[in-house]
């Protein structure tokens, strides 16, 4: 006979939501999703309450209105009379920018220090500890102000290179000239530029000619540049392809062809026609009524704020990049010397690529940081998408609220594509696992 | 339940936060001070002195404002404000009153949804450029570099101005008076362009005033004026009254030194008296005592008064009455009649 007890059927009583470790998660869970909720809900209504209070509603027209301020560094067309959207694209193609410069720069002084870091070379190891410890302990506000103001303080006017005995003068042979307004560097100017600005240019010459004046400098379009990086690009893929086909050569017999010379007329050989054919010459600037003029005009602003970010960005990148290498195994450069490979040959095949692994995610959050923190540019009038869509614009128009929210969008948008691009990129280097 | 609680709470949190704004004079009186946006220094009109107490012509209406509220000139918290700050700080309730050289304009009345309550200052946008330079009109400036504040009236005028004399320009722009001076000190600007009055009391603080010419061009109306939010029309009284009482003391020779004695006992003249509360009861139509405009003329003394120890002809800053004298003199104070 059987005397199992079936286990007592229980209903479902509510106390075992509390009691029950089956239910417990769940209403814990439950309950804090309606707090989030509500607390969610909270904020919006306060939002719309405040925005009542306050007679402002919410709308994005703004945006189609006319903004009415100039900006002084412009990667695209803009002028006063450009809406404020156009002001506010402006503003985020000067933060990529100097995001991108930062990054560039960064990234080139990280590596640098961070290899030196662990020279053996006693002095060359603490130069960079030095540098590594002076830069990232001190706020990088800090080292923007004070690069602007060395720069604006103790460079000269354009006025100083003016006269017969000029108090200043242009360095590397009258073609870049240090002032207290930035840097004048020649730039390439295009005689037979592509697109509506050379017409508008030979038009000019001939009037010029014509009247006996000064022949104005050649232009430079976005044409004229998507040529030469088109050619550019070509010729380094034809350049791949030969060296691979050297690889495939070099597989089968045994024998690398010399193709160095092929390379080289590869790449040259194309851009130097291109650049003939569109008639490059470099303009240099020259001083004309307060200013200098003509060639590229790098502000202050944008000195201080690209140098301080790759200064400050790069210590903590040479940080990591000497937490990757030390992270490879020692017995990996014990290996290659003991194959008879010299220090930098060791470095650059055998450590760099093994400590890339271990390098790429913390190097991905620091550009991260680099772009947002191009925000600071505010202590030093850099016109990026703060002072004109978060500056200018918010105060002309009154729509902080609407003109925040598209300013964190763009930085959430940028960041978002920074680490998205640098994830593929991590995912090409890391280790295959089987 | 919970939830019914937290809906109640929810509810009460947002109505308290659509009202949070209404009743400034109950705010102000609560908190026993003023919170009043000024500049971050600009000497004469708002400016810390040698002992750390904000001195001029700005800071002279927020404590004239706070002796007629609250009966003591000194319970003014002084809100440095910049350009671009000032507007968020008003909005948001941050400060009472925006007495910073700020231009009325259409869109701020409107769009930004403020109260002027009225003009201090009649001013207008010009250039100061050092002399060596040799430049004697604004439409030689083609090219130059300008310093100029951001959010700011004057960086628009600055833009049309430069477009209709279709002559170019390179904006350099900076957050705070103190910031454009050393910029353009140190020459990294040609020309530093703000309201003529700024202008005036920048130039006054250098070592070398003389080597500094402003041009003679003004190019804009830049009406200065104390600003409140909208929706307290009570709140805006109060601060446009204040104001016009100082002006109109001005006009019938009421001042910090006869003040005293005028609001003592009424006197002959009908306007003296009804202004000093000693005839009728108008401080009680904006919810203030009879004497609210005698407290604020003991202050700093009236407009007048105000004007010649701030910034007027005496003082290093040096400029004139001008389009400021009262409308009795030839200039455009009019304050509406005490009545």
């Amino acid at each position: 006979m059987s005397s199992m007890t079936e286990p007592p059927k229980q209903s479902f009583r509510l106390s075992q939501l509390i009691y029950d470790t089956r239910y417990r998660s769940m209403t814990i869970q439950v309950i804090a999703a309606i707090l989030i909720a509500l607390g969610f809900a909270w904020l919006l209504n306060n939002t719309i309450q405040n925005l009542e209070a306050l007679g402002k509603d919410f709308r994005f027209g703004f945006l189609n209105n006319q903004a009415g301020y100039d900006i002084n560094q412009r990667l695209i067309d803009y002028n006063s009379q450009s809406t404020h959207l156009r002001a506010a694209i402006v503003g985020m193609l000067n933060t990529l920018l100097v995001a991108v410069l930062g990054c560039i720069t960064a990234t080139i002084l990280g590596v640098f220090a961070g290899v030196l870091r662990l020279s053996k070379n006693w002095v060359v190891s603490n130069l960079m500890a030095i540098y590594v410890e002076g830069f990232r302990n001190v706020p990088l506000l800090l080292w923007i102000i004070l690069i602007f103001a060395v720069m604006t303080e103790s460079m000269p006017q354009p006025r100083d290179f003016r006269g017969d005995e000029p108090v200043a003068s242009m360095a590397l042979g009258d073609s870049v000239a240090v002032t207290n307004r930035g840097i004048y560097i020649p730039r390439l100017g295009f005689e037979n530029s592509l697109g509506a600005s050379g017409a508008e240019h030979q038009a000019a010459v001939d009037a010029a000619v014509a009247d006996g004046t000064e022949v104005p400098p050649p232009p430079s379009s976005w044409a004229d540049w998507l040529v030469l990086a088109g050619v550019l690009g070509a010729s380094i893929f034809a350049a791949r392809v030969v060296t691979k086909r050297a690889d495939v050569t070099q597989q089968a017999t045994g024998i690398r062809p010399t193709t160095w010379y092929i390379r080289l007329g590869l790449i040259v050989i194309p851009t130097a026609i291109a650049l003939f054919a569109l008639g490059a010459t470099i303009v240099q600037p020259y001083l004309k009524g307060f200013n200098f003029t003509e060639g590229v005009h790098l502000r202050n602003s944008l000195i201080a704020l690209w140098f301080a970010l790759s200064l400050y960005t790069g210590a903590f990148i040479a940080e990591i990049v000497r937490a990757g290498i030390m992270a490879v195994s020692k017995g990996q450069s014990e290996a290659a010397f003991a194959l008879g490979m010299r220090p930098n040959w060791t470095m650059n095949l055998i450590i760099l690529p093994q400590a890339m692994r271990v390098i790429i995610p913390p190097l991905i959050s620091q550009y991260l940081n680099l772009t947002k923190n191009s925000s600071l540019a505010i202590a030093v009038g850099y016109m990026d998408v703060r002072a004109t869509l978060g500056g200018i614009t918010i105060n002309q128009t009154g729509r902080e609220l609407e003109g925040m929210l598209l300013m964190a969008l763009f930085y959430l948008v940028l960041s978002l594509l920074i680490s998205g691009a640098m994830n593929v990129y991590n995912a090409s280097t890391k280790l295959e696992e089987r | 339940m919970k939830n019914t609680v937290i809906l109640g709470a929810m509810t009460v949190a947002g109505l308290v936060a659509g009202t949070a704004h209404a009743d400034t004079l109950g705010d102000v009186t609560d908190r026993g001070s003023l919170n009043c946006g000024v500049t971050t220094g600009l000497v004469g009109f708002a400016a810390p002195d040698a002992n750390g107490v904000w001195t001029g012509f700005d800071v002279g209406v927020c404590r004239a404002v706070a002796a007629a509220v609250l009966g003591d000139s000194n319970a003014v918290n002084f809100v440095p404000t910049t350009g671009q700050t000032r507007f968020t700080a008003l909005a948001s309730g941050e400060i009472d009153m925006l007495a910073r050289n700020t231009t009325w304009t259409f869109s701020r009345d409107t769009d930004l949804a403020f109260e002027f309550v009225g003009v201090n200052y009649y001013d207008g946008q010009g250039f100061m450029i050092p002399s060596e330079l040799g430049v004697s009109s604004a439409k030689e400036l083609d090219g130059a570099t300008v310093c100029i504040q951001t959010g700011t009236t004057t960086e628009l005028n600055l833009a049309d101005f430069f477009r209709t004399n279709n002559i170019s320009y390179e904006p350099v722009p900076i957050e705070t008076n103190a910031e454009a001076q050393q910029q353009y000190l140190a020459g990294a600007c040609d020309v530093y362009t703000t309201d003529a009055s700024g202008l005036a009391a920048t130039r006054a603080t250098f070592e070398n005033p003389g080597d500094h010419v402003l041009l003679p061009e003004i190019i804009s109306k830049e009406p200065l004026g104390p600003l409140v939010r909208h929706g307290d029309n009570e709140w805006g009284d109060i601060v446009r009254w204040t104001l016009n009482a100082l002006i109109s003391a001005e006009e019938l020779g009421v001042t910090s030194a006869n003040v005293g004695e005028l609001a003592g006992a009424a006197g002959d003249n009908p306007e003296i008296n009804r202004l000093l509360g000693t005839e009728g009861e108008l401080g009680s139509y904006i919810g203030l005592d009879a004497d609210w405009a005698a407290r604020a003329i003991g202050v700093g003394g009236n407009y007048g008064e105000l004007f010649e120890d701030n910034i007027g002809e005496n003082t290093p800053i040096g400029l004139a009455r001008g389009l400021n004298a009262q409308w009795t003199d030839g200039g455009l104070l009019y304050s509406p009649p005490f009545r």
